[in-house]
């Protein structure tokens, strides 16, 4: 930085930059000059026609000819050791095939490498209710069910680690060995800059505990799954997952096959929401029993066993402490979260990251800390949900910043406006952000609700709150290390104008489909619905990751395009060679290509083709994607880049009856920052669906478990696995929601395009509970925010006491020493000071 | 109604306009005999104990939930589902209206909400927007927030009282 530098080289360097600004414009203009084709036209789905016919098939519509059913059993305690299993009696039941026990199925799987820690079938342990312990296959659903139930199972039980604070404070019985310690599975520190020095420094510091209750996906379709050997003896899985790919690995690791022998088809998801991400155990042993019997083995679990399956949103407790300067800006922040894992670890590592992660993004953190501790408990593991990991951390955050600028005499607004990330600037922890439409969010949503007259101003039990997110489009590293591209798109196209596209992304209800071919349709100048789409199965199309960060639009969407400006290229050549045009003025647009100088000198896109086909021989090409790489080098800071940020702003109104607690929601104002949006009609989708989720969240979801009779152990079990007493809202509860889309391009997504499906979830509780503040004047610092919370608190408020409800302290954590790394401004590299830098492709089976 | 085999019922069903004599276990509920003996995937299940009402069909003009329904009692009356909602080849005002205004996302609680939608427009050829809440209140939907599947019925009604005119 301090080299002098010559003019030859500042003019290379301006050179360099006005080529890139070029660039990035070029990326986000219309692949065919003027006009868009198909981006930006609210428009039917590709898919919809299925979906709206009964046509989709999902995973349990798929039947087979000679097909038998699964059913597992399933452990009705929360921890215990298996003393026997005993199956002889199942065994002769009628109808019955196949009965499985954990030693057919001994190998372990797990989402990620550092967490194989799951058994499809219980080994020695049952580490939660409806742990699975065997399976019986038979040639009906209920013959299997019988089945399991006379199988006799003898448990030695024992104590219920049922809460995270219980589990880091008794360390037996472990319900994993290869924890980092008891029933701790894993402590993180991470620091950047002196983040003591600053709170030491700062005007103000505030000291704030919150708490948030776990809650979960609640997919409509229930997660089915069918397995098959196939004419050649290859295995297939026709399955609900979010996640081919990761499934394709984890039975091949799990039933010790070649991977090449298997092939893993994603059925489109009856919603996912991230709870259909890991690899599953009926998945496996549906396989396993393919594998045995040579017959088509099918299973569907029932509501409760969905439940079981869980993978939800983790409960978080956390401390944060944050000093400000005089004016309300952060100048350092330090952050502890405890976060309840349940009985695997799933993705908890990298939720656990998650919970520091995304910080910094959003308001400038010059310097920060974080320490985050992961523990397991005796409860179905939690995973991730719609903004993994970034979800808790924002509710305390954005509370946080309400009593800032409360105590500080400031408008919530002006605190956050005033701090804003800069756009193409790197974070305290290296995160890289481009482009940023924060501002426009949240003066649209301020606009829209008139909160800067109304804020502070209305009457009694009326209030407005505002809060505002971040997430990323796409997880900047895959789930195990490698040098291979995220997302790969294949394009077939031939004489009959017929256009194939490949992809091994996953139709989960978002509209991947839909934007898969949107994007090609743009290019190639026809319609959507014009393109045959092929996606989410392991045989036949190119790897995607899978359906989770948010990733698929950005990863896949540039993979798509670099694919169909390779076919557009080669159709050109031979248009361009029959008509006698140079190949730049040729323009594809309403299935023609043609001269841009002369639209009457043109042919139609099938002829096109024939031209490309004459020239070329017959048309394939392939696009793929990998991320940049991060500047991020040291440990742990490989959660959280992404190629590029969204960022949500919202403003909800609320009602509150100060004599009953009871909060009505009445109007939400969203606006979200999507870089481009390629099919409104869906974006608006995905915005009030995000909204519609964080509502439940807000006002009634969670995971709760209550504790059994002593004489049964004081195990804790799920209070309410079903569909009916696990509340979420209904058509009744949705309060009017009016959304901004705020369209800065951003040149690292697909013409400019951000994600959508998670990051307008994360501002709805903290407004929530900002606007119950601005009703009544009592803070609720744990989510779910519902009355009894808002009654106990009215109720500490009246007495005099802090007019507030929720936890009141963190527990003593022994951190280890945190991996310090120097921050951007003050001359850091992003590695750490004191820890070796980030090894990459550590693990062996690295491409398994 | 006869028995056929040990424990089994044979009994005939007018589902979409068409007979279709089928055997089953008593037990059965009219989803399980819609989806597995009928072959008609259409219809979906999110419970089976009458929570979601993903699997609503619709029972001699009214909107029932097929897992609270047993197959037996469903002997010759007519049954409309999902599959027998589209017009041949054109899609219905309601599965057309869904489709555009992105009113199914997934499409898991679609079927349901058409069905239910459909007994509502052919009741009530003009609801208001409360009418359309409280009806589809029983239909849980996790991907849209709802809204949307209130406007694609709203402008289907519309349709639909258009074509009745014409």
């Amino acid at each position: 930085m301090s080299e002098p530098q010559d003019a030859a080289a500042q003019a290379a360097q301006a050179q360099a930059a006005q080529e890139q600004a070029a660039s990035d414009l070029a990326k986000v203009s219309p692949p065919n000059g003027g006009a868009w084709n198909v981006v930006g036209k609210p428009r039917r789905r590709v898919d919809a026609r299925a979906k709206v016919t009964g046509k989709t098939l999902f995973a349990d519509d798929l039947v087979r000819p000679n097909m038998l059913w699964c059913r597992l059993l399933r452990s009705p305690f929360p921890f215990a050791r298996i003393r026997s299993i005993d199956t002889s009696a199942a065994e002769a039941m009628p109808g019955v095939k196949l009965v499985l026990t954990g030693a057919d199925t001994p190998v372990t799987y797990g989402i990620l490498p550092v967490s194989q820690d799951e058994h499809p079938l219980a080994q020695e342990l049952v580490r939660h209710v409806g742990d699975p312990v065997a399976a019986v296959i038979a040639s009906s659903e209920e013959q299997a069910q019988a089945a399991c139930e006379a199988i006799q199972v003898d448990y030695e039980v024992l104590t219920t680690i049922s809460s995270a604070e219980q589990a880091i404070r008794t360390p037996e019985p472990q319900i994993h060995a290869y924890a980092q310690e008891g029933n701790t599975h894993k402590r993180v520190a991470l620091q950047f800059g002196d983040v003591d020095q600053s709170l030491e420094d700062a005007a103000h510091v505030f000291e704030d505990v919150f708490f948030y209750e776990g809650n979960t996906h609640l997919p409509i379709e229930q997660h089915a799954s069918l397995a098959e050997v196939d004419k050649d003896g290859n295995l297939a899985l026709h399955s609900s997952t979010q996640t081919p790919h990761y499934v394709h690995r984890a039975i091949s690791r799990a039933l010790e096959l070649e991977p090449h022998k298997v092939r893993v088809i994603a059925t489109p998801n009856g919603g996912g929401f991230g709870g259909k991400s890991d690899p599953f155990n009926h998945e496996i042993v549906v396989c396993k029993a393919a594998l045995v019997l040579g017959r088509p083995i099918k299973i569907c679990l029932n509501r409760e066993e969905v439940f079981y399956c869980h993978r939800g949103r983790h409960p978080v407790l956390m401390r944060f402490r944050t000093g400000v300067d005089a004016e309300g800006k952060i100048v350092g922040m330090d952050l502890e979260t405890l976060l309840d894992g349940g009985a695997f670890g799933s993705y908890g590592v990298a939720s656990t990251f998650y919970t520091g992660a995304l910080q910094t993004v959003t308001y400038q953190v010059p310097r920060y800390r974080f320490r985050g501790c992961r523990a397991f408990t005796n409860k179905p593991a939690c995973g991730p949900k719609r903004g993994h990991g970034t979800v808790q951390p924002r509710f305390g955050q954005e509370i946080q910043l309400d009593k800032i600028a409360v105590a500080l005499n400031k408008s919530p607004a002006d605190l956050r406006l005033n701090m804003l990330v800069e756009p193409n600037s790197l974070t305290a922890n290296y995160l890289t952000v481009g482009t940023i439409g924060l501002r426009e969010c949240i003066e649209k949503v301020l606009e829209g609700s008139r909160y800067r007259e109304r804020w502070g101003n209305l009457p009694e039990g009326r209030g407005l709150g505002l809060a505002c997110s971040s997430y990323l489009c796409g997880a900047g590293l895959p789930i195990y290390w490698n040098k291979l591209p995220h997302s790969g798109v294949q394009l077939r196209i031939d004489r009959m104008g017929a256009v194939t596209a490949f992809c091994g992304a996953t139709e989960i209800g978002q509209g991947s489909d839909d934007v898969l071919a949107n994007l090609v349709a743009e290019v190639l100048g026809i319609d959507p619905s014009d393109i045959h789409l092929r996606t989410g199965a392991t045989d036949i199309t190119p790897i995607d990751l899978g359906s989770y960060s948010s990733r698929v639009t950005l990863m896949m969407g540039n993979a798509a395009i670099e694919a169909a400006q390779r076919a557009r290229a080669m159709i050109a050549e031979g248009v361009a060679r029959k008509l006698d045009v140079p190949k730049g003025r040729l323009v594809f647009s309403g299935r023609r290509v043609f001269d841009v100088e002369d639209p009457e000198v043109g042919m139609s896109f099938r002829e096109a083709v024939v031209e490309g086909e004459a020239l070329h021989g017959t048309l394939g090409t392939t696009g793929s994607y990998t991320p940049p790489r991060s500047p991020a080098r040291f440990r742990g800071g490989g959660v959280g880049p992404s190629p590029a940020y969204s960022y949500s702003a919202s403003v909800v109104e609320v009602e509150v009856d100060p004599t009953t607690g009871w909060l009505a929601v009445d109007k939400i104002w969203i606006a979200h920052d999507i870089g481009r949006s390629l099919n409104p009609t869906l974006v608006r989708g995905q915005v009030e669906g995000s909204v519609y989720m964080g509502l439940g969240e807000a006002l009634m979801e969670e995971s709760v478990f209550r504790r059994l009779p002593a004489k049964r152990s004081p195990a804790a079990v799920h209070k309410f696995p079903s569909l009916l007493e696990y509340k979420s809202p209904t058509s009744l509860d949705m309060p009017e929601i009016v959304t901004y889309l705020i369209e800065e391009p951003d040149p690292k997504g697909p013409f400019g395009a951000k994600e959508v499906g998670q990051g307008p979830l994360l501002p709805i509780m903290p407004a929530v509970a900002n606007a119950v503040y601005d009703a009544v004047g009592v803070r609720i610092h744990e989510n779910p925010i519902t009355p009894e919370k808002i009654l106990s608190a009215l109720e500490a408020k009246r007495k005099g006491k802090e007019p507030r409800y929720g936890p009141t302290s963190f527990p003593e954590i022994d951190w280890p020493e945190p991996f310090v790394v120097t921050p951007p401004w003050e001359g850091g590299d992003g590695s750490a000071g004191n820890a070796p830098q980030r090894k990459r492709a550590a693990t062996k089976e690295v491409y398994r | 109604m006869s028995t056929t085999t040990p424990g089994k019922l044979l009994a005939s069903f007018q589902v979409n306009g068409e007979e279709h004599e089928v055997a089953f276990a008593p037990h059965e509920t009219l989803l399980e005999v819609l989806r597995e003996r009928v072959g008609l995937t259409g219809t979906k299940h999110g419970c089976e104990l009458g929570e979601c009402g993903a699997c609503a069909v619709i029972v001699d003009g009214e909107p029932v939930l097929s897992c609270l329904l047993l197959g037996l009692e469903c002997e010759g009356r007519q049954i409309e589902t999902i599959e027998g909602v589209q017009r041949g080849s054109e899609l219905h005002p309601l599965q057309a209206c869904l489709a555009d205004l992105g009113g199914s996302q997934c499409g898991y609680c679609t079927p349901g909400v058409i069905m239910t939608a459909k007994a509502l427009l052919e009741r009530c050829p003009e609801p208001s927007r409360g009418e359309i809440e409280e009806a589809l209140s029983g239909n849980l939907c996790r991907c849209t927030g709802y809204l949307q599947i209130f406007e694609s019925v709203e402008l289907a009604a519309a349709q639909l009282r258009e074509e009745g005119q014409s």
